[in-house]
């Protein structure tokens, strides 16, 4: 050893760590390491280069930054020397990666070593390049590695192939040029380039559908020849694995024959007898040969149809599920769900054992089963499914109570025979899992039980009795004080007793007490608290008897420290007693909430809609209750006053919603004068209720108005209204009939203005190319028809975001355009979202000529500038 | 595709973190520590995978080191088991029955033995014989560097005597 050295060996720093008892002393260490190891670098210490890398690769593991030795790999892999190289590469694959403008400084030396004579060099560089280069590298170097394809050692014929896969994922256009090198890898005899050659060409198939034609057309008969030599070889002790000669390659090869065979006849006819001798002939007491059937069955399931096959593959699917091995069962729980696109009646017969599985002691098994269980109910078995799963609520583990609450409340939601069967079961599980049930399922609750007129009785008898049973599940503690305050004198009274409920005596004072202990609980929450308090002011009018004690609670929470109770508490009494004369009116009870915009604001995925006002719709409704005073009094007794303390609900204005109590809705769709917060809120609930499409429910009051001159939107709506109340027909179809005529009502004028509007003009899908869709939506100006407004929507199509998203538009002279600006310039991915953009085209020889437009849409994708472009003439005429 | 390769001892230290995915050093230690407690925390006769945020990952216990893979939900999990059993055979040879601290200080052999089996996060090589005959050839590359190297030192130490 060098005596001027002053740093410690690799092994004795790593031993100086490992005896550190602290992490204070090992941060110590750390730091004293990397100090020398920086001075190191300063001196530009050529001896100990590589091994001060190889302690910097050593702490980088530990999680310290290291990004200060990066250059010191360059410097490695620049020497001369295969030793410094190794480190070099070793130290680049660990230390940095393909974000790093560091990386662009190897693309030489990485050149140079693929051009190398030493074959273990270039071995390096292709390993390194395979493992992190950037779209950058993968341009400047793919020459070189498409040559070493043919390289004349096989071990570098199978880097490259790897290498190649890296680069076509980076630059998908470079593609083209491996198809012809990848196809002639696969007559190899070597296991290792055949196994890359098969993977390379998978991912080429995955990239380019030109490679997945020619594969398919040359190469689907020798690569099921190659499955059929490899399957019947006889033992071959270098690749052999239980018995099974390289189950790796077999698992390759079946997966490239499942992507030529999917969705081709011919191919998938091709491969038939050999995947039935894989199905029957591979044994299944191991690892690796379950590995194999497993991939078999994919293949199997995903080409095209074979019915004889689909029976084979379901019954290893069958043994798979009832094996004792939980990985087994696992992957079969797996496969099961994408058997359920194929045959699903096959899959049902398994249910059973499905149902079992959801009860496992393993997390990962309970997932996938549960999965499959929500994938497998339909109308004719959710009853019993349901009753199994909520079954199971009561006894599973908390970390899986959430996941299986949300799916309970989906599926009851969704395939409810009937609106009692809805109720009880949902009863059941804010009984046992209150506490995982999600704000927008006890809303829907709440809908539902609103809209079953005939059920009232019902629900709140058997909230009540659940309540008394179980106190700490906020949930149900909530839905029932609504009910209460709501139906108390249903409770009371014993009113609509069904057959099958037993009998209960329950006082007026009962009912009262059921409340105050909801409200004393120290455990409930503020929004618990605050309905807790309507619901007592509620029951104080209902309750006459028991109006003074309820006042006495309502006084008790006077000086309660949360200000939102407080000003309840001030209100509600001063309202108890000075305002006797309008109590009964203000109280009575609620509306019937409207089943259709609440489930229509809940598809248009705004959580925010749902908790605001969504009970506030003033409306003729069948009963007569609705009365100009109804809209403040549904304000004030709004659902949604939870999270967010809301004044404006209850607060100061609220003498001033008594006040405008005559503050008719009527006067509303004006829209000139808003007072306060009230108004608003009736115009836009009002709008709501007609012309806000779900999807649009975020735009502001102005934008509501200017969609009411499309004339599409309130037919699409009123059949998205029909539509959507599909909860209860019975129920919700004169409600959404009443909310029809009121839209005509409340927009007399709208339909005029439609006629003069012309006519309707169909939206247009304007451009769609593999990667993104525009669609334009026009319409009119009143009074001018030169005038078109488009709106114009950008979906995407890949599964890439696109960032610094850019649409441009030209027109020829005789037209005028306007851009404005984007509503974002980020395009998430998978259509989960989508861009507007408005623009205002005057056609000057209206009626002459027609439009046409051309465009120009950038973006980014993987930072990576995109382009598109096209001209549009198929605008409809007349525009 | 594996995204990445983790080896995590029992006591919840990295032995090995090999990225096939760019993920910067923050998210790195960010999902070990994620994945560590939930691996870590399983019952030996559960199931080998997890999924985690999308994916899957494959694990297995040798001794007091747990071997971890990440892949993509439609990856064979039942290969990726063999493939890690297949990455410990390699090293039980290379190293003559492997143990955690053969791995603790000479994890770059670990590394260079990954390399060969692994690229792109896609396997390589079937054969372990191949890969440790090619292993060895790289390190007795670097030993008659060496050798020549310290010859090279001693003549001119010589010298200069």
């Amino acid at each position: 050893m060098n005596p001027f050295s002053s740093g410690t060996r690799l092994r004795d720093m790593i031993r100086a760590i490992r005896a550190c008892k602290t992490a204070a002393e090992e941060r110590a260490v750390v730091r004293k390491e990397c100090a020398a190891i920086r001075a190191a670098i300063n001196e530009n210490d050529q001896d100990y280069r590589h091994r001060n890398l190889a302690k910097l690769m050593f702490i980088q593991m530990l999680g310290y930054p290291t990004h200060f030795g990066q250059m010191e790999c360059l410097k490695l892999i620049a020497s001369a020397g295969f030793p410094e190289k190794r480190i070099g590469y070793l130290g680049l694959m660990l230390l940095l990666d393909e974000r790093q403008e560091v990386l662009m400084l190897v693309t030489n030396s990485l050149k140079q070593d693929l051009n190398h004579s030493n074959q273990y060099i270039v071995g390096l560089a292709l390993c390194a390049l395979g493992n992190i280069c950037s779209a950058e590298m993968a341009r400047d170097l793919a020459p070189e590695v498409e040559r070493l394809l043919q390289f004349r050692d096989p071990n570098i014929r199978k880097k490259a192939a790897l290498c190649s896969i890296r680069i076509i994922k980076k630059v998908p256009d470079l593609a083209e040029n491996f198809i012809n090198p990848a196809a002639s890898l696969l007559k190899e005899k070597h296991h290792g380039v055949l196994i890359t050659g098969v993977q390379l060409c998978t991912d080429l198939c995955k990239v380019s559908s030109e490679a997945l034609e020619y594969f398919r057309k040359k190469c689907t008969d020798g690569l099921v020849k190659t499955l059929r030599d490899i399957a019947n070889s006889p033992y071959a002790p270098e690749y052999d694995i239980a018995g099974i000669t390289d189950p790796f390659l077999h698992i390759r090869l079946l997966k490239l024959l499942r992507i030529l065979g999917q969705g081709d006849a011919d191919a998938s006819d091709c491969m038939n007898d050999i995947l039935a001798q894989v199905a029957t002939k591979t044994e299944s007491n191991k690892n690796a040969g379950n590995a194999i059937l497993y991939e078999c069955v994919e293949t199997i399931m995903s080409i095209e149809d074979n019915g004889g096959l689909r029976v084979l593959a379901i019954n290893i699917l069958g043994r798979f599920l009832s094996n004792r091995d939980n990985n087994i069962r696992y992957v079969a729980l797996n496969m099961l769900m994408k058997a359920m696109m194929v045959d699903a009646q096959a899959v049902q017969r398994h249910r059973a054992t499905i149902l079992e599985c959801v009860k496992d002691s393993d997390a990962s098994i309970q997932k996938r089963a549960l999965e499959l269980v929500y994938l497998l109910v339909n109308e004719n078995n959710v009853k019993p499914l349901t009753k199994e799963l909520i079954e199971y609520l009561e006894v599973s583990d908390q970390e899986f109570k959430g996941d299986l609450t949300a799916k309970i409340c989906s599926l009851v939601e969704k395939f409810s025979p009937e609106k009692i069967w809805y109720i009880d079961q949902m009863l059941k599980v804010l009984s046992e899992a209150g506490n995982f049930v999600k704000d927008e399922v006890w809303h829907a609750l709440i809908v539902v039980i609103s809209n079953a007129t005939d059920l009232h009785g019902y629900t709140v008898r058997a909230l009540y009795r659940a309540l008394q049973t179980s106190t700490e599940q906020e949930t149900l503690v909530r839905v029932a004080v609504w009910c209460i305050g709501e139906y108390g004198d249903m409770l009371v009274n014993n009113v609509g007793m069904l057959d099958i409920e037993d009998p209960i005596t329950v006082t007026e004072s009962d009912a009262v007490d059921a409340i105050e202990v909801a409200i004393k609980r120290h455990s409930s929450d503020l929004t618990t608290k605050a309905m807790a308090l309507i619901a007592l002011l509620k029951l104080s009018s209902r309750f006459p008897s028991c109006s003074e004690r309820i006042r006495d609670i309502i006084v008790q929470n006077k000086g309660n420290l949360v200000l939102e109770l407080q000003q309840r508490s001030i209100e509600f009494n001063c309202i108890l007693q000075k305002h006797q004369n309008i109590r009964s009116a203000l109280v009575e009870r609620m509306p019937v909430l409207d089943e259709a915009t609440f489930s229509g604001r809940r598809a248009g995925s705004l959580p925010s809609a749902v908790s605001t006002s969504s009970t506030g719709a003033p409306r003729n409704l069948p009963n007569g209750i609705a009365k100009p005073a109804a809209a403040p009094i549904a304000d004030l007794l709004d659902l949604s006053s939870d999270d967010v303390p809301a004044p404006s609900s209850s607060g100061g204005d609220f003498l001033q919603d008594l006040l405008g109590v005559d503050l008719s809705p009527a006067s509303a769709p004006s829209g000139t004068s808003q007072p306060p917060k009230a108004g608003t809120d009736v115009l836009l609930d009002l709008l709501s209720l007609g012309t806000l499409p779900p999807a649009q429910s975020s735009s502001s009051t102005s934008d509501i108005l200017s969609s009411s001159q499309d004339n599409k939107a309130p037919l699409a709506n009123l059949n998205g209204l029909t539509s959507l109340s599909s909860l209860s027909p019975n129920a919700t179809s004169p409600a959404s009939a009443a909310s029809m005529m009121d839209l005509l009502d409340g927009f007399g004028p709208s339909p005029q203005k439609h006629e003069e509007n012309g006519p309707a003009f169909p939206s247009l899908v304007a451009y769609e190319s593999s990667s993104l869709r525009m669609t334009f939506n026009f319409s009119k100006q009143p009074g001018n028809p030169q005038t078109t407004l488009i709106q114009a929507t950008f979906t995407n199509l890949s599964p890439n975001v696109y960032n610094d998203f850019l649409f441009q538009a030209a027109v020829p002279k005789f037209l005028q355009l306007h851009l404005d600006p984007a509503s974002s310039n980020t395009l998430p991915a998978s259509g989960n979202g989508s861009i507007s953009q408005n623009l205002k085209v005057t056609n000057s020889q209206h009626g002459k000529k027609s439009l046409v437009m051309r465009i120009r849409i950038a973006y980014k994708m993987n930072n990576k500038d995109v382009l598109e472009e096209g001209q549009i003439s198929n605008f409809p005429r007349d525009l | 595709m594996i995204h990445f390769v983790l080896l995590i001892s029992r006591q919840g230290k990295v032995r090995l973190t090999k990225w096939y995915s760019p993920y910067s050093q923050k998210e790195r230690t960010k999902v070990i520590r994620e994945l560590s407690g939930v691996i870590l925390a399983r019952g030996p006769k559960l199931c080998n995978f997890v999924e985690w945020r999308g994916f899957k990952v494959v694990y297995k216990r040798y001794a007091s080191l747990y071997f971890c893979m990440c892949i993509d939900q439609d990856d064979n999990e039942l290969e990726i088991l063999e493939i890690i059993h297949h990455y410990v055979e390699i090293l039980d040879r290379y190293f003559g029955s492997v143990c955690e601290l053969d791995l603790i200080f000479n994890f770059h052999k670990a590394y260079y033995i990954l390399d060969e089996l692994l690229i792109a996060g896609e396997l390589q090589e079937p054969s372990k014989k191949t890969v440790a005959r090619l292993i060895a050839a790289q390190d007795s590359l670097v030993e008659t560097a060496k050798e020549q190297a310290s010859s090279i030192s001693n003549i001119i130490a010589q010298a200069t005597k």
